[in-house]
């Protein structure tokens, strides 16, 4: 009764959700993942304009001031490379199927050993428009996956993985504190590299080495030092636990992956056995989560300030989902409207349902609450 | 609380153990000082204290340890989380997460306790330590006291009764070092905590320690730090001080011994204090003079006619980064044969000063003349054979896999003769100290320093900088640099040293500026820098003010009876 106290509390506080907070990193995956797919479903720009609207409305409004959140700029950028880029290729590689001409180019004429691929050519509308469309897909779904990263602190994300796979994510946080520790350390030691005179007829390789070497054993040296206080520290501790509970877990997991490799191999391949395929695969299912649930329970670690799942997540991630699904509900109904012809060439439409459903994506500007500043995370 | 019984241990393929058949008891609140020269295994036995030796390192063991009533020989260092809390030299090394409030968080989470009890401790200890305002705070930005603090509360958070410290205050400046040691001193008189620190700046903590224990040639000795300090090599200037005057019981802080200083004090006041340089070259008996540095370097040109200096010239130096301005038009003279210290806090400028002075860091405006030319239009490998700069980690220059391949690569690149890195290698450790196959990083503190200073050396250059060299050196290998920088600067070197540690000033430089938001605050003679101010003055100072003495050997001199000034 007494756990169930702060539960009980906090379903009951209305306005306690509106108090500043970090969203659970999960609920922010789900609605940029679903915004991914429902711009996945789509070349139609005005569809893609008003998913890319929608993404950059919600992140400006609900992102945090940590470094992570900065990195949106990054991806908006990329966006315009991968689009540039394929109007690009288009033009170049995409000439010589016909269409309206913009401006008369000639073509270079390749040897017959290459035939089949036109360069440059007559630059068409088609040509710029299905490079442009493309693009702007592509690019969508990039800064739709920027948006996560800028609005949920990765590190919490790694946090809220499964017991099981603690093992892991430990070792992408490590990863990821000894990163810029790296970085640090090129930049000490290229800068003491030219406090020793060069060494004439010195190769190119060498003074590389130079750099790399005590990089290299700089970072060795740290890692080390961060495992010795890692363990220090109680990682990896057992606490009582016998190691048969992890040797079983771990005896599930092997057989499990066994059994989800022979059902997939039964299901591709017709010539086996059916009891080889579909069950297999739904055993071998079972078998693996029941090991990853036996080795979560035999690590015994707490979670300081868990992230809980409230009704803000919910709707968040929900927003994301309904978008998606209301994308794929619509193709049915009418597939040029998502995907606009381009033979014949024809002015995009801007089709009313998958708009409503792009515009459930903004809900979060509303439900999510504000993210909580962190002083000093910008200094 | 910890017992060693007839421990001895062998790093793997070594032939000698490490540490011999020690036998050592730790008992229940006590604050025990671990004490020896660098590589004398002091970090040997407390890590074996929580089973990362032999667990960590390999190796053979003999004899027994208990700590809190467990053999850490069976029981990997994971099992003590609960009882020994372990800090390392650099907290930000041992860091596992990137905020305060999670670092703190985080050994809890690997004990497996209850959320409600994680929230409560990691409030308690972020006011025990004084770093609430620093909850939310990234790690890497903070200062270097705040970082051992936060390293502190880390451990502390899983309330052990033992708390093991290696070098808890050596990297730190001397404010942060004041944090840092406040803090520990809480945990042992508040909390009761048993603590086993390591440490070479004793002057800092032996006042307060309960026991020393001595490790040297392998051999541990436990003892009350009065009697433990006696003897031997290692011992803080007050302890110097205390020795000569024959003053019993030793005092070990500056407070006491100023109580028994009076009569000191009377037989000194007629005698006249000579400069630090002077005096840091008198005991000529136990040092070859500069005979063994002589040669070594070019000999200062003549000197200009006007009687301006030829060593180095600095004038209205100025860096900036973007807004930032680092160090704003900075004037500094230094002729040769002058030792030169630059002190101020971290981040006043110390370091941006001698990069730009190099020429490697940026220079944003202002003059830098060397033997009477400017340096900016140099290339980096003239620049780099006129001006050398000892970086902060001196390790930093050496990216070879052997001495020997490392001092020829320095012959090669100063053009010198084969083999002229060797011989200034061992010039300076006084004989052949470093076997050639060593690689450097297996080298102690003190013989990487060595390395990198033989390999800027065999240039000749005209200024030498170091920058912090005396992070991590031990007593003995502390004026055993100071004897070299004064040897260098008697060979015709302008030697600028920037430096926290101000025993190592008042023995080796005749100049102090000092440096604050990247200003000059005073430039002057070091007796004049050093004797009057609260923050700079060296424990003999402290203990002999308001006379201007600055070193033992100062005062040994005078009592020697020819003092006398010769004026």
């Amino acid at each position: 009764m007494a756990a169930l106290a702060p539960a009980l509390i906090e379903s009951r506080s209305g306005p306690d959700q509106r108090l500043p907070r970090a969203l659970h990193p999960l609920a922010w995956w789900l609605w940029a993942l679903g915004m991914a797919v429902a711009a996945s479903r789509t070349t139609n720009p005005l569809l893609l304009g008003a998913i890319l609207g929608v993404v950059s409305w919600v992140v400006v409004a609900r992102r945090s001031d940590n470094p992570w959140a900065k990195a949106f700029r990054l991806y908006v950028i990329a966006g315009a490379v991968i689009i540039a880029l394929r109007v690009f290729f288009r033009l170049v590689f995409g000439g010589g199927d016909g269409g309206h001409v913009l401006v008369p180019l000639p073509e270079v004429a390749l040897p017959g050993a290459v035939a089949g691929i036109h360069l440059l050519g007559d630059v068409t509308a088609e040509a710029l428009l299905g490079g442009l469309y493309d693009g702007l897909r592509l690019a969508t779904m990039l800064i739709c996956l920027g948006a996560a990263n800028a609005l949920a602190n990765p590190r919490r994300l790694l946090r809220s993985m499964p017991p099981a796979l603690h093992e892991v994510s430990t070792a992408v946080v490590v990863a990821m504190s000894v990163f810029p520790q790296l970085a640090e350390s090129v930049v000490r030691v290229t800068r003491a590299r030219r406090l020793r005179p060069s060494i004439p007829g010195e190769s190119r390789l060498a003074a590389v080495l130079a750099v790399v070497i005590p990089v290299l054993e700089d970072s060795l040296d740290r890692s080390v030092l961060l495992a010795a206080s890692m363990d220090s520290r109680g990682y990896g501790r057992r606490a009582g636990r016998s190691s048969r509970a992890s040797r079983a877990a771990g005896l599930l997991l092997v057989c499990g992956l066994a059994g989800i490799c022979v059902g997939a191999n039964g299901v591709l391949d017709a010539t086996t056995p059916r009891v080889l395929a579909a069950p297999m695969l739904a055993a071998g299912v079972c078998v693996g989560v029941a090991g990853l649930a036996l080795s979560g329970r035999a690590v015994s670690r707490s979670a300081y300030r868990p992230d809980r799942w409230r009704v803000a997540e919910l709707v968040t991630a929900g927003a994301g989902i309904a978008a998606a699904v209301l994308l794929f509900v619509s193709s049915g109904v009418d597939a040029s409207d998502l995907n606009p012809s381009l033979t014949p060439l024809s002015w995009p439409q801007l089709p009313l349902l998958p708009l409503a459903g792009i515009l459930i994506g903004l809900v979060p500007v509303v439900a999510a609450p504000q993210a909580a500043s962190l002083e000093g995370a910008s200094r | 609380m910890i017992s060693f019984r007839d421990f001895s241990f062998w790093y793997p393929d070594a032939h000698e153990p490490t540490v011999r058949s020690a036998t050592l008891d730790i008992d229940e609140g006590e604050f025990a000082l671990l004490v020896g020269r660098t590589g004398s295994g002091k970090s040997t036995v407390l890590r074996a204290v929580n089973g990362l030796v032999p667990h960590f390192t390999g190796g053979h063991v003999e004899g027994e340890v208990t700590t809190a009533g467990r053999n850490p020989r069976t029981s990997p260092p994971r099992e003590f989380a609960d009882a020994v809390g372990v800090v390392g030299q650099d907290p930000l090394a041992g860091f596992v997460t990137d905020t305060v409030e999670e670092e703190l968080a985080y050994g809890m989470e690997q004990l497996a306790m209850a959320p409600q009890v994680m929230r409560r401790r990691v409030e308690e200890v972020l006011d025990l330590m004084g770093i609430a305002p620093l909850r939310n705070r990234a790690l890497r930005t903070l200062s270097g006291g705040e970082q051992q603090r936060v390293a502190l509360g880390s451990v502390l958070t899983t309330s052990p009764r033992l708390l093991v410290l290696d070098e808890p205050t050596s990297a730190l400046d001397p404010a942060a070092a004041e944090e840092a040691l406040a803090a520990i001193l809480r945990l042992v008189h508040d909390l009761g905590v048993t603590v086993l620190a390591a440490e070479h700046r004793l002057e800092r903590v032996v006042e307060y320690a309960d026991a020393l224990v001595v490790v040297s040639d392998a051999t541990v000795r436990k003892g009350r730090p009065q009697e433990m300090l006696r003897h031997g090599a290692l011992a803080p200037p007050v302890v110097q001080l205390g020795r000569l005057a024959g003053w019993h019981p030793l005092p070990l802080s500056v407070r006491d011994a100023r109580r028994v200083a009076g009569p000191l004090r009377d037989r000194l006041s007629g005698v006249q204090a000579l400069n630090a340089h002077s005096a840091g070259a008198l005991p000529s008996v136990t040092r070859p003079s500069s005979a063994r540095l002589s040669g070594l370097l070019l000999p200062p040109t003549s000197r200009a006619t006007d009687g301006r200096a030829d060593g180095l010239v600095v004038s209205s130096l100025t860096v900036r980064y973007g807004d930032t301005v680092a160090l704003r038009s900075v004037d500094m003279v230094a002729e040769p044969g002058e030792v030169l210290a630059v002190m101020g806090r971290n981040g006043s400028g110390k370091s941006t000063l001698l990069w730009a002075v190099q020429g490697a860091g940026r220079r944003s405006a202002g003059s830098v003349r060397v033997a009477g030319s400017d340096t900016a239009g140099l290339t980096r490998t003239a620049a780099a054979r006129l001006v050398a700069l000892v970086p902060q980690q001196a390790g930093d220059l050496l990216y070879h896999d052997s001495v020997d391949a490392e001092c020829a690569a320095a012959d090669r690149a100063a053009a010198a003769a084969t083999g002229a890195t060797r011989d200034i290698l061992e010039r300076l450790f006084e004989g052949p100290a470093l076997s050639g196959t060593t690689h450097p990083r297996d080298l102690s503190d003190g013989q990487r320093l060595g390395l990198a200073l033989a390999v800027q050396l065999v240039s000749q250059p005209r200024v030498l900088l170091l920058d912090e060299p005396t992070r991590g050196l031990d007593y003995g290998a502390k004026s055993h640099l100071c004897s070299v920088l004064t040897d260098l600067a008697a060979a015709g070197c302008v030697v600028v040293v920037a430096t926290h540690d101000v025993e190592f000033v008042a023995q080796s430089a005749d100049q102090v500026l000092v440096l604050a938001d990247g200003q000059v605050v005073s430039w002057a003679p070091t007796s004049e820098a050093l004797a009057g101010s609260p923050i700079f003055a060296p424990q003999v100072a402290k203990v002999l003010a308001p006379q201007p003495w600055l070193t033992v050997d100062q005062v040994a001199h005078a009592l020697s009876g020819d003092g006398v000034p010769h004026a």
